[in-house]
């Protein structure tokens, strides 16, 4: 619409960062809730198969996806509550913060994860 | 990334947008011509603009008006953000002394940095942005404190100057062509507080779903780039409240 | 749709993500702490099998999850291919149904007694 060529200088603000972490983290939870409900769903045939699946999951590019959806997920989560407090709430200056708390929020999140891992 | 040479010293490279079309509102075709245009103490991007149709090339078709931040008629996008121009200094808004300088966004290009800003206005009476009243001069003043809480949200959203750049800042506006747009629901916005008017209703019904304040997704570039420094992301979420109080009443 | 109802929907994501925000904390506690010493198929069902609360706490969860992504997905359709009208609210309503089967068969698998 606008023939601008630097027109992703008016999307760099933290606002707009954390929508991208919004629209990001939500498509790839939503991308991977069936394959999870499909991996559960695997216990229908018993504990055997169930552990089938779990043992396959244990490699390192598994393991590296896993950790990537825990940070989705609480990265999702921290934002989602941040849109929840911008929306509902009365507005204030210090919701500005809002989107640090998310990230650090996230980033805990994930850390913990890792940790418990190893 | 940018091999050309810096500019002179004393002088900025600037980068214009120029229509190539036969003009109208689809002229959007076009090309960045470039000038090179001397430095001032204290220029604004808007004396840029006049500089080049003064004295390099006078077909420049630009929009502006009161020059100091009243009419809200002189915005453009510089370096990627849309501005109101009489109001950006050069020294702010290019430090390697390099502009380039485009019409507003979201709207058709008349010519050049000149924009139709019909489709803008037009939601503004979409959004219910006129005040109909129901008193007559036959009957007291309505009495409004000015410390009521509707009065003070009327005061945070009522110094818009309708200079579109909310419009041109918001990707949603851009995603949904149908979508109101910051402006026009901030006009809404402190209408719904305005407690003469006797209209609300209707407001609400027209500025709620997809094309009004539920679609907004809080990216906030509208509040960052507004030069009033209105709270327009605020004003959508009272609306985005309003509506939902209205809906579950079965008002909506 | 008309305008009410897609002011329904948009209230129906923001209720449900209020839900979500409680279960998704609950849940990345549970897999925080189920991780530490590598996951088991008999740990998971130990914990799960038979269990009542947590089977309704997983319900809620999928009823949850299966009202909020249909209508994120639903957003993001219309702004990015500038999708509307019915056939995008079919397809949205399909994949709501698909979670929420899908979701319901899982928290079957992993609560059914009976199941060896």
């Amino acid at each position: 619409m606008s023939p601008s060529r630097r027109l992703w200088r008016n999307r760099n603000h933290p606002a707009y960062w954390a929508f991208i972490v919004h629209r990001v983290s939500g498509l790839a939870l939503a991308a991977f809730i069936p394959l999870h409900f499909w991996a559960l769903g695997q216990a229908l045939t018993g504990e055997a198969t169930l552990q089938g699946f779990v043992v396959w999951t244990d490699n390192p590019v598994v393991k590296i996806a896993e950790f990537g959806l825990v940070v989705a997920l609480a990265a999702h989560l921290a934002g989602g509550a941040r849109l929840l407090m911008l929306e509902f709430l009365p507005w204030r200056d210090w919701q500005k913060s809002l989107f640090a708390a998310s990230v650090a929020a996230s980033v805990g999140a994930g850390l913990l994860f890792a940790l418990n891992l190893g | 990334m940018d091999q050309t040479p810096p500019p002179a010293a004393g002088t900025i490279e600037v980068s214009v947008w120029r229509s190539t079309g036969p003009g109208g509102v689809a002229a959007g075709d076009g090309r960045f011509e470039t000038f090179a245009v001397p430095r001032a103490p204290s220029q604004t991007v808007l004396d840029v603009v006049t500089h080049i149709q003064r004295y390099l090339d006078p077909t420049l078709t630009y929009r502006f008006a009161c020059r100091v931040g009243v009419c809200g008629s002189c915005a453009m996008v510089v370096n990627g953000e849309p501005r109101w121009t009489c109001r950006t200094h050069v020294d702010k808004v290019s430090a390697d002394g390099r502009l380039e300088i485009a019409p507003l966004r979201n709207l058709p290009v008349i010519r050049d940095l000149a924009t139709d800003m019909r489709e803008f206005f037009d939601k503004w009476a979409r959004a219910r942005g006129q005040f109909t009243g129901s008193r007559t001069r036959h009957e007291a003043f309505a009495v409004v404190a000015p410390e009521s809480a509707e009065r003070v949200q009327v005061d945070l959203g009522i110094e818009c100057i309708g200079c579109g750049v909310c419009y041109s800042a918001c990707d949603v506006v851009e995603w949904k062509r149908d979508y109101l747009g910051p402006a026009a629901m901030n006009r809404a916005w402190t209408l719904l507080n305005d407690v003469r008017d006797d209209r609300q209703r209707e407001r609400l019904a027209a500025v709620a779903g997809d094309a009004g304040c539920h679609a907004c997704h809080t990216h906030m570039s509208c509040t960052e780039r507004c030069p009033k420094h209105l709270p327009l992301t605020a004003a959508i979420a009272g609306l985005k409240r309003a509506t939902t109080r209205a809906l579950l009443r079965g008002e909506l | 749709m008309n305008t009410r109802a897609q002011a329904y929907l948009w209230f129906a994501q923001r209720a449900s993500a209020a839900l979500l925000g409680f279960f998704v904390l609950v849940h990345l506690v549970t897999v925080i702490y189920a991780v530490r010493n590598g996951l088991s198929a008999v740990e998971i069902l130990g914990r799960t099998r038979g269990n009542t609360p947590w089977m309704l706490f997983y319900l809620l969860f999928v009823v949850a999850v299966a009202v909020h992504v249909p209508i994120g997905l639903r957003n993001i359709l219309a702004e990015t291919f500038s999708w509307r009208g019915r056939g995008l609210d079919l397809i949205v309503l399909g994949v709501g149904l698909f979670f929420l089967l899908s979701g319901l068969r899982a928290v079957w698998a992993v609560y059914a007694p009976g199941a060896a």
